[in-house]
């Protein structure tokens, strides 16, 4: 890799940074300033971008490759149903509450699915998936195989007029990705994240000194659990609905999450983000395009595997000298 | 009532037939080749769609339709693998596997533009209904009696090819390592292409049958895709008769979940292939 110090790249990157920051804050307040139809869109933004983040650690790092994280969203929804509508559990308390329940189902499944190499993993996920979809088609008290509504006095618990309700439900998904940035920082930051990007970047190299990863994978594994979980209770307040097709909708909550990731930038922090970001505009510019929008976007997406492998964010690394927020560790010039 | 059960055992049984030819591409591409196909089920849903056009647009019979399409079958995935596959096989499975998922949606997506959502359905003609009696009320058909010879047939000489061929000892010299075989001057490249070619063959058999065997829609692949992974892990990964087992198993276990409630069949399915995942992870009859 070529190191770039041109000033021009500098003075870009700080901009980036800038904008970056200057992102953050609008976003924080963005129930003040935004009309409410946008409220509702930047709401969608949130929970995708924890979505986002989250398969991003672990395809990206962890070396798991998931295609079933619809399942812990899927659980999520119907554990907040559950906690709020029918056990009458406090309805913001509810929501850790389903993170808790995504956490619990996590852990049999991980020892199920890592008894397969990474290739099988991939689809040992998606059986789980599948599995749970089904048990929940199964319970009847939450609609069987047609699903329910979110009883409409749970509804109301989040803000009495439309206005409040849909900037609370925001700001729960601000924090929730706030969260998810924050934790994915220090977590690539400590000494588990520098051992899995050491793996990543050289498997008998890492190994060679000492690297073992299994621990930092069963954390990873587990860690983003409670994150998919939460989503999904989020993205249920904005539904206002669970069904199994669409609180354990493989489309919705892990393809589009896939190509997002590898447009941004698989094993990137960046990825995550600028993936998103550009889904939702071509979302917004393209209008509901259907089946010829996941075309294009696989089409898309396999091609930036062929082309740059670490996707838009690596295309601009080549023009700038360091990441947007650096989660590596530099060597201090002695 | 026993012969309520024993009917339901034979139909798993024969089910299990088409659940191996779903899974013997697999086998041989994850097994062997050490990477999952994930368009594997959406490939073989591709197949139906292109037998249905032939035999409804073109009146061709649908056996001499499934033995056109194998040729073009094999130089498709010759072709995937050669010039894109190929590309991005190494060390890291993460690239296979976003590269075959992207192309499991795009199939999935333009059969859907092209056909609709509606359910689509292949006419065996006479040999779909003819059925065998085995006395004591036990019937089998006919055509489901053909599936299950075929996948015996197939596994036979798929493990004839890998395990008593040249072509089979130069696969699994690639298998075992890529530097090692390239070193004594095999093209590891052209090695892959023709295995996946093989797979793509056994892909368009699968379709042959399945197209008559049930309805079929764009979105039918994922659910072949699990089926056909389940089998293979069930057999044990690699082993060309551990996918019979693994299909007769998967096939049992669904045709016996449906007896006690129609809607429990898939369930019943992936329960058990998850209890012997947790019991038995390297599978019933593995080759290594």
């Amino acid at each position: 890799m070529i190191q770039v110090n041109r000033p021009a790249s500098g003075l870009m990157l700080g901009a980036l940074r800038a904008a970056f920051a200057a992102a953050l804050v609008v976003l924080a307040a963005a129930p003040f300033t935004f009309r409410a139809t946008d409220v509702v869109l930047l709401t969608e933004f949130m929970s995708m971008l924890v979505l986002a983040i989250m398969w991003n650690l672990l395809a990206g790092y962890a070396d798991i490759v998931t295609v079933g994280q619809h399942a812990f969203v899927g659980v999520g929804a119907y554990a907040f149903f559950g906690f709020a509508a029918l056990w009458n559990v406090d309805p913001y308390l509810s929501i850790p509450l389903a993170g808790a329940v995504a956490l619990a189902v996590a852990v049999p499944a991980m020892a199920l699915v890592f008894r397969l190499r990474t290739a099988y993993l991939a689809i040992g996920t998606w059986v789980i998936a599948e599995v749970l979809m089904l048990a929940a088609s199964k319970l009847d008290t939450f609609g069987g195989g047609s699903g329910t509504s979110l009883p409409i006095a749970i509804v109301l618990s989040f803000g009495r007029s439309r206005t409040d309700r849909l900037a609370a439900i925001y700001w729960l998904a601000f924090a929730l990705a706030a969260l998810a940035l924050a934790v994915t920082y220090f977590l690539l930051r400590s000494r588990i994240g520098i051992g899995l990007t050491a793996m990543r970047d050289n498997e008998e190299g890492a190994a060679a000194i000492g690297v073992d990863i299994t621990f930092s994978r069963i954390l990873c594994f587990l860690g983003t659990a409670p994150f998919l979980g939460m989503a999904g209770a989020i993205i249920t307040l904005q539904k206002l609905r669970i069904a199994p097709s669409a609180s354990f909708s493989i489309t919705d909550w892990t393809v589009f999450v896939i190509f997002n990731v590898v447009i941004g930038g698989v094993g990137s922090f960046e990825g995550p983000i600028i993936g998103t970001i550009v889904y939702f505009v071509l979302r917004q510019y393209l209008g509901e395009l259907g089946t010829w929008n996941l075309i294009l976007l696989g089409s898309f997406s396999i091609a930036i595997i062929l082309i740059e492998r670490r996707g838009l964010w690596g295309l601009c690394r080549r023009f700038l000298p360091d990441d947007l927020v650096p989660i590596g560790h530099k060597m201090r010039p002695q | 009532m026993a012969g309520v059960w024993v009917n339901q055992l034979l139909q798993g049984i024969l089910l299990g037939g088409l659940y191996t030819l779903f899974a013997t591409g697999l086998s041989l591409s994850a097994g062997v080749m050490r990477f999952v196909n994930i368009a594997h089920g959406d490939f073989i849903v591709l197949g139906c769609f292109v037998l249905l056009v032939l035999t409804t647009a073109a009146g061709l019979n649908p056996v001499v339709a499934t033995l056109a399409i194998l040729p073009l079958a094999f130089a498709a995935g010759f072709a995937l693998q050669r010039f894109l596959l190929q590309r991005v096989v190494g060390e890291n499975v993460l690239l296979v596997i976003l590269v075959t998922f992207g192309l499991s949606i795009i199939i999935e997506n333009g059969l859907l533009q092209g056909f609709g959502a509606d359910p689509e359905k292949v006419s065996g003609g006479w040999i779909e209904t003819a059925t065998i009696g085995l006395g004591h009320d036990i019937n089998v058909g006919l055509f489901q009696l053909m599936t299950f010879a075929t996948a015996v047939a197939l596994v036979a000489v798929l493990d004839l090819l890998l395990y008593r061929s040249g072509i089979g000892a130069k696969i699994r010299a690639v298998a075992d390592d890529v530097a090692a075989a390239d070193l004594i001057g095999l093209s590891s490249a052209r090695i892959y292409a023709v295995a996946m070619g093989i797979s793509f063959v056994t892909i368009g058999i699968a379709a042959g049958f399945m197209s008559i065997w049930t309805d079929f829609d764009p979105a039918s692949g994922p659910t072949r895709l699990l089926i056909a992974f389940e089998v293979v892990v069930l057999g044990g990964l690699g082993s060309m008769w551990g996918s019979l087992v693994g299909g007769i198993v998967l096939g049992v276990a669904q045709s016996v979940g449906a007896q006690f409630d129609i809607a429990w069949q898939m369930l019943a399915g992936h329960i058990v292939f998850l209890g012997v995942l947790a019991v038995r992870p390297q599978g019933l009859s593995p080759k290594y």
